[in-house]
């Protein structure tokens, strides 16, 4: 295996795109370090991204907020800004692993591993994130609930990789929150994952909404039919009944140990349900 | 394979070190530089035994290649004492018998450390999450937080 630490996203891209064998970007290491020592992926070519400066800034762009790749998850929760405009998104990434792995693991890397389970994935999806992918051929714009294929395989192209995450403006009477279910309190893997993003008029009628899961499915998804439950209600019982009713129905879980079908389903509209309640509450500036 | 040469500060001195490039940095301490405080409990991050300081960042050495250290500054457990003289933390730990067969001793220290540098005057709630990736198997957690939350009062007050 080769090691590089390239210093800008040209010289990433270049090493990636000219590698034969296997190329594997690594950002905080805490998946693909995991994954090397159990011979999941054994990569001839490990292009390290933390030296390329520009990719640890967090930067107001059109009123939203631009996450460069390298920014570990410890970083974006320090980052009063984006904690006050989507504390759903901060939310999400800071459940990602212990103080040690949340000192490592960015958002990114969380995104581009494709972890049905992923804790920042539904958050950010609700939230309407954009990956920006460079590659080879230029850089293009992708909804991050496009990112993944299925578990832990990418729509990225040979030599591309993701260089950042914009989260877009927020207007007025506007939150998110993001709820998971795990047996313990901290350190598992999401059982079910729930995002919810809103946005009320002056009077508290929500004008826009975007609900996703995760760990439901092969892959972290939006559920139309509850945003479409939220919007034009006061989110009332009745509209949380209703956001509850279609989460449960959207989802298309696996038995395993850790949980049967009938339980994730459930569970998918009760944690939508508490998530919305938050969303609204900090919409509205009572949470 | 061709080795990788990497430059860094371990506690304070500049050490230069050859690794190979898929190396976990915590193989790097112990096994190159003789540094064999940081435990390896799991090798993937889950049990915080190999914690130590990058940058002024909690991780686990075992989560971090050799390769990634060129130009960083790395604190381990072996620069937490001033010569003789304990880290309070150190020395609470002892008195409060926070330890029994000290596996993880090091690891806990390392991340207490990290801790009460950035939070003076911690809950139990947060001396307990943040403490969360550090596994102990034998003293059932109470006395090692005992020992933290009691070494952060003598800090302030000193
Ligand atoms: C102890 C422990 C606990 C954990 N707990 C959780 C948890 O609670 N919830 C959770 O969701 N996850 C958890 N994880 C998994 C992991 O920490 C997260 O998925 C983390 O966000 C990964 O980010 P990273 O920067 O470390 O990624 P890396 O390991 O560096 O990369 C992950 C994958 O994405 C690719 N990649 C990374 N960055 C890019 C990029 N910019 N462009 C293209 N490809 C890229 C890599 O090649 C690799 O395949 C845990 C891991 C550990 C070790
Ligand atoms: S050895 Fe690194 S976390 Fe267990
Ligand atoms: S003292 Fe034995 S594992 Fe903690």
């Amino acid at each position: 295996m080769r090691f590089e630490a390239p210093t800008t996203v040209e010289d990433a891209v270049s090493l990636l795109a000219a590698e034969s064998g296997m190329a594997r970007v690594l950002a905080g290491g805490t998946d693909l370090l995991v994954q090397m020592k159990s011979g999941i992926s054994e990569p001839d070519l490990v292009v390290d991204i933390k030296r390329i400066a520009a990719l640890h800034e967090i930067s107001e762009e059109d009123g939203g907020f631009r996450i460069g790749a390298a920014v570990p998850g410890i970083a974006l929760g320090e980052h009063a800004g984006v904690k006050a405009a989507w504390p759903g998104v901060v939310e999400g990434t800071e459940l990602i692993g212990s103080t040690q792995v949340q000192g490592r693991a960015t958002m990114v890397g969380n995104l581009c591993n494709c972890s049905p389970a992923a804790d920042s994935v539904p958050a950010m999806a609700a939230a309407g994130a954009i990956a920006r992918v460079v590659g080879p051929n230029g850089s293009r714009d992708v909804p991050v609930e496009d990112i993944a294929q299925g578990p832990g395989k990418s729509t990225l192209a040979k030599g591309e990789l993701v260089d950042s995450v914009l989260l877009p403006a927020r207007p007025d009477h506007a939150s998110d929150a993001y709820l998971r279910f795990i047996p313990r309190t901290e350190m598992d893997i999401a059982v079910v994952g729930c995002g919810v993003n809103l946005v009320l008029d002056a009077n508290g009628t929500c004008t826009d909404a975007r609900v996703a899961l995760g760990a439901v499915a092969a892959r972290i998804f939006l559920v139309p039919a509850a945003a479409d439950a939220l919007i034009g209600t006061s989110v009332d019982d009745a509209a949380l009944d209703a956001v509850a009713a279609a989460c449960s129905a959207a989802a298309t879980p696996i038995d395993d140990k850790r949980g049967t079908v009938e339980f994730r389903k459930k569970v998918s509209g009760v944690l939508a349900r508490r998530a919305a309640t938050i969303a609204r509450d900090r919409a509205k500036g009572t949470a | 394979m061709s080795q990788v040469h990497v430059h860094t500060k371990i506690n304070g001195d500049t050490t230069e070190f050859l690794c190979e490039a898929d190396e976990p940095l915590l193989d790097v301490l112990r096994d190159r530089l003789g540094l064999t405080g940081a435990k390896e409990g799991c090798g993937t991050g889950d049990c915080g035994a190999c914690s130590v300081m990058v940058d002024d960042r909690l991780v686990c050495s075992c989560l971090v290649l050799g390769a990634e250290a060129e130009g960083r500054t790395i604190e381990t457990i072996e620069g937490m004492a001033d010569g003789e003289k304990l880290h309070p933390l150190q020395q609470k730990f002892l008195d409060h018998a926070a330890l029994q067969c000290g596996i993880c001793t090091p690891g806990f220290l390392v991340a207490a450390k990290a801790l009460l540098d950035h939070n003076p005057d911690p809950t139990e709630t947060e001396v307990r999450y943040w403490l969360a990736g550090n596994l102990c198997r034998c003293t059932g957690y109470d006395k090692i937080v005992r020992a933290v939350m009691d070494t952060a009062a003598e800090m302030r007050g000193a």
